[in-house]
């Protein structure tokens, strides 16, 4: 090839760069064949301890749930993995029409007008609709109600002090403002609790400021969405959507809004469109709102974003359809519920907060949480997710989660080793 | 060809499939007022038919591993099917992220290991691998720096960005309040020293700068460039989209960058997924290491442990330890690469992108002398004055030809641009028969141009009417009569 362009050497490709920025060797090992290469990564996978679904009881933001199988078949066709942005209306009409289709099943569970093309997960989701509700309402503060996720509360102050907004953690009463660009709740929140919310969106509209929604996207099988109670954005992370837990990533952040704030949405829209022979397909559209395009002036800085993982919630939700996701619902909320009477019925196990209703989770003090999680260990199960690393009065306490994939069985175990105090 | 959505596919009074049903007790009623009163009207499909969907979807897709994508900046290259295999060990793909520290050795191992290799490749000190993408990158980069200079005590609120930039790099600094001031280009393609000069003050935080930059061309002066954003307290961005010309040839953080985002996505083979979820690491230099957002991986003793306990972190980014299905894919390229291996497909991707630069020599307007690197840039100016044939025309011209389109009208720099980025995994054969198409394509342009506007046929679809798309935006299906 060289010969062919008239070129000396790669050296003379490189001439650019000068020479006391040329790195003498790259200081990693020598590479290794398919078979070595596996070799080490499965030894690296084997120290690392898999629980069984029907014995995982942890939640907090990441689920096992039923993976259909055609999920992951779906999702490892190469011609949807391997293509890049559908930057090229007439050569990915495959990609665009999933994610049309996406949207669509995103707003019908949220019960809003239109959803994105996807983001990076819930809490960057909960994060860019707070910047939307500020450039909305030309205010500059987010009110978030008690007992949102920590980590997405994290990660909303990461991007305030950035940008320079406030957040302003409100108490049980929920007192709001008037300088309140939106209030934030997550529904049911991190110690799965659910709150009664029409009247806190009445109280937000009240104050002139937005509603923001943090939705379990499974929950939305059974319970209110957020469009039922005049919410004005809706998130949520799509992890529980068919793709596997995988120690936290690759998911998908949804984002779904009223009409009315379309044009503020960060990242990708895929919109219908026709041809000149009045064929129907899909495009990228509404693209002046978008980084390529807007610069320094987009809603947001997204380019690439969750898309594969979005197709994946599609084909999660197809399979299941109506029905079968109020099913999901249903079973975790069954289960939890079953499981939480037969704790709190344990000497020593308290009930937190039980005068609230709850949904798939739920804490409860116990006298040596430590213990208690070592005992339920060495039984095979992955118990309730220690309280006291988020919050110091809850150093006692753990929050149990239950999903459809656990069983009576499962749950005697739990009760079993529980009661062994 | 195009397949009816999935929705117009449903069956009203199909059942749901079986699934687990959890116990067999009563539970408790869900109380009043907190049942969805509508139920989500998603698609009643036979897993069949759902899998026939999915597939008559994915034939409408060009993709890498059935058509030659030089798409410029987006370095789509070969996805080694080893990758995937990786990321779906049930030791990785079934880890909960708030497992024991105990029972998660191999992944932390994992991670602390791809952090020192990204560390040796781009010649930085540490690196956070929780961004999820490039832009999400590029913004907790400048948040680091954000917060170095507010440690200082400083108000730096610039950002400078060249006019061949990303548009990710001004939204980024956007989104951490920053104001933004652009850098021209000098004639050559390259940073106009001149005017950076004339832009720097002590309210600059930070150049943002990708080298190669989006012609493909090295910029020669970078040193000098630094040595001018250092000597007023800024700090140096490296947007890591072209670190693919660079792997052991040569590293930002010697160039004097402070802090550095790599697109897994890109440079490393994780598949784009028609759109993410990729992942952009950051890695920083040693006086911006305590800003690195919570948690980092730690080994002691021999034992990996996440440091939460880090006062001057920016904090957190994203959830859990950032897109580890991602990292695990690119922690295998790098293990089957190797030093060697990685140096080698640098090399091959700036020999590759040289090469079809010189076959497309007389057939494109090329604007820049070169040699180029990974990419170059040529423009269809010259066809458009002569036929009326555009950017736009020629990429849709390449489609029709089989091959997925250059990136157009990027950088904004050249008018009329088509970029190209062939990888160094594509082959002679394949590069020669695509300059063929180019030269046929532009043949046609002499031919009969407006057939040309009106490429491609022949595809699933022809070219969409965008602008009535996006003037009454249809972004949902909905039923029959219902307007919502």
């Amino acid at each position: 090839m060289l010969d062919a362009m008239g070129a000396s050497s790669l050296e003379d490709l490189l001439r650019d760069i000068p020479a006391e920025l040329r790195l003498g060797r790259l200081d990693l090992p020598e590479g290794l064949s398919e078979f070595e290469t596996l070799q080490r990564i499965r030894a690296l996978a084997g120290r690392n301890r898999v629980y069984e679904d029907r014995l995982t009881f942890r939640g907090a933001g990441v689920y096992r749930h039923f993976l259909p199988a055609s999920v992951a078949a779906v999702m490892s066709k190469p011609q949807f993995a391997t293509a890049y942005t559908p930057y090229q209306p007439e050569a990915s009409q495959g990609t665009l029409q999933a994610i049309f289709e996406y949207q669509t099943a995103i707003a019908e569970l949220t019960a809003l007008d239109v959803a994105n093309a996807s983001l990076y997960d819930g809490a960057t989701a909960l994060a860019e609709a707070a910047v939307m509700a500020m450039s909305h309402t030309g205010r500059q503060r987010i009110a978030v109600a008690p007992y949102v996720h920590p980590e997405y509360l994290q990660v909303l102050r990461c991007y305030a002090d950035g940008r320079g907004f406030d957040i302003v953690e409100l108490d049980e009463s929920m007192a709001i403002g008037p300088e309140t660009a939106a209030v934030a709740f997550q529904q049911p929140d991190l110690l799965g609790s659910m709150i009664e919310p029409a009247g806190l969106v009445e109280a937000a509209h009240g104050q002139g400021a937005l509603a923001i929604a943090c939705v379990d996207p499974i929950s939305l099988g059974m319970i209110t969405p957020p469009g039922e109670y005049d919410a004005d954005i809706a998130v949520g992370d799509g992890q529980q959507l068919g793709l596997p837990p995988s120690f936290g990533g690759p998911h998908l952040g949804f984002i779904a809004c009223r009409t009315s704030l379309t044009r503020r949405l960060p990242g990708r829209l895929v919109g219908q469109a026709w041809d000149g022979k009045g064929r129907r397909g899909f495009v990228i559209t509404l693209t002046a709102r978008e980084q390529h395009i807007r610069r320094e002036k987009a809603t947001s800085n997204i380019c690439t974003n969750h898309s594969l993982c979005a197709l994946g919630a599609a084909v999660y939700l197809s399979y299941v359809g109506p029905d079968g996701l109020c099913r999901v619902a249903e079973a975790g909320y069954r289960n939890a519920h079953i499981l939480q009477s037969r704790l709190t019925a344990l000497a020593g196990v308290e009930a937190i907060r039980s005068e609230r209703p709850f949904f798939s989770e739920f804490a409860v003090k116990v006298p040596d949480p430590v213990a208690v999680l070592e005992r339920l260990d060495r039984a095979g199960i992955l118990g309730g997710l220690p309280l006291g690393r988020w919050y110091p009065d809850l150093d006692r306490a753990l929050l149990f989660c239950c999903t459809e994939v656990n069983d009576d069985d499962a749950i005697d175990q739990v009760v079993e080793v529980m009661s062994q105090s | 060809m195009t397949e009816p959505l999935i929705f117009e596919k449903s069956h009203p009074h199909l059942s749901a499939p079986r699934l687990p049903a959890g116990s067999k007790g009563q539970g408790e009623p869900l109380p009043e007022g907190l049942r969805r009163r509508r139920s989500p009207r998603l698609p009643r499909i036979s897993e069949p038919e759902l899998m026939r969907h999915y597939s008559r979807l994915a034939a409408l897709n060009y993709s890498v591993s059935e058509q030659f994508y030089p798409l410029g900046s987006c370095t789509m290259k070969y996805n080694p099917i080893a990758n995937e295999v990786a990321a779906a060990l049930p030791g990785f793909a079934d880890l909960h992220p708030y497992q024991d520290e105990a029972t998660v050795q191999g992944a932390l191992a994992l991670l602390w290991e791809l952090e020192r290799a990204l560390a040796a490749i781009t010649g930085v000190d540490r690196v956070s691998l929780q961004p999820a993408a490039g832009a999400h990158g590029e913004w907790t980069a400048l948040r680091m720096i954000q917060a170095f200079h507010r440690e200082r005590g400083e108000q730096r609120d610039t950002v400078l960005v060249p006019d061949s930039a990303h548009g990710t790099n001004p939204a980024s600094a956007a989104l951490c309040g920053l104001k933004v001031a652009e850098v021209r280009s000098a004639p050559d393609g390259r940073i106009d020293l001149g005017d950076l000069e004339a832009k720097l003050s002590p309210r600059v935080a930070a150049l943002m700068l990708t080298n190669p930059n989006t012609l493909g061309l090295f910029e020669r002066d970078i040193r000098t460039a630094a040595s001018l954003v250092h000597g007023v307290g800024g700090k140096l961005y490296y947007d890591g989209a072209n670190l693919n010309a660079l792997m052991g040839i040569c590293r930002p953080g010697d160039m004097g960058f402070d802090a550095v985002h790599v697109n897994l996505h890109k440079t490393f083979t994780t598949p784009h997924g028609g759109g993410g979820p990729g992942a952009g690491p950051v890695g920083v230099k040693a006086d911006l290491v305590p800003h690195l957002p919570t948690p980092t991986v730690e080994r002691e003793d021999g034992a990996f442990r996440l440091d939460f306990d880090r006062p001057a972190s920016i904090g957190r980014v994203r959830t859990f330890l950032g897109n580890f299905g991602v990292l695990v894919r690119a922690y295998t390229y790098i293990l089957a690469m190797g030093g060697d291996g990685l140096a080698q497909a640098s090399e091959d991707a700036v020999l590759a992108a040289n090469y079809l630069r010189k076959r497309l020599e007389g057939v494109l307007e090329l604007p820049h002398e070169g040699p180029c690197m990974h990419e170059f840039v040529a423009s269809a100016r010259g066809l458009a004055a002569e036929h009326g044939v555009r950017a736009i025309d020629v990429a849709k011209g390449l489609l029709e030809e089989g091959y997925y389109a250059p990136t157009v009208y990027f950088p904004l720099v050249v008018p009329e641009a088509l970029m190209i980025e062939p990888t160094e995994t594509e082959s002679r054969t394949t590069l020669d028969a695509f300059a063929d198409a180019v030269a046929a394509v532009v043949g046609r342009a002499g031919e009969d141009p407006e057939a040309l506007r009106h490429a491609p046929h022949g595809l699933p679809i022809d070219r969409m009417d965008e602008v009535s798309a996006a003037r009454r935006p249809v972004l949902r299906w909905l039923p029959e009569g219902d307007t919502h």
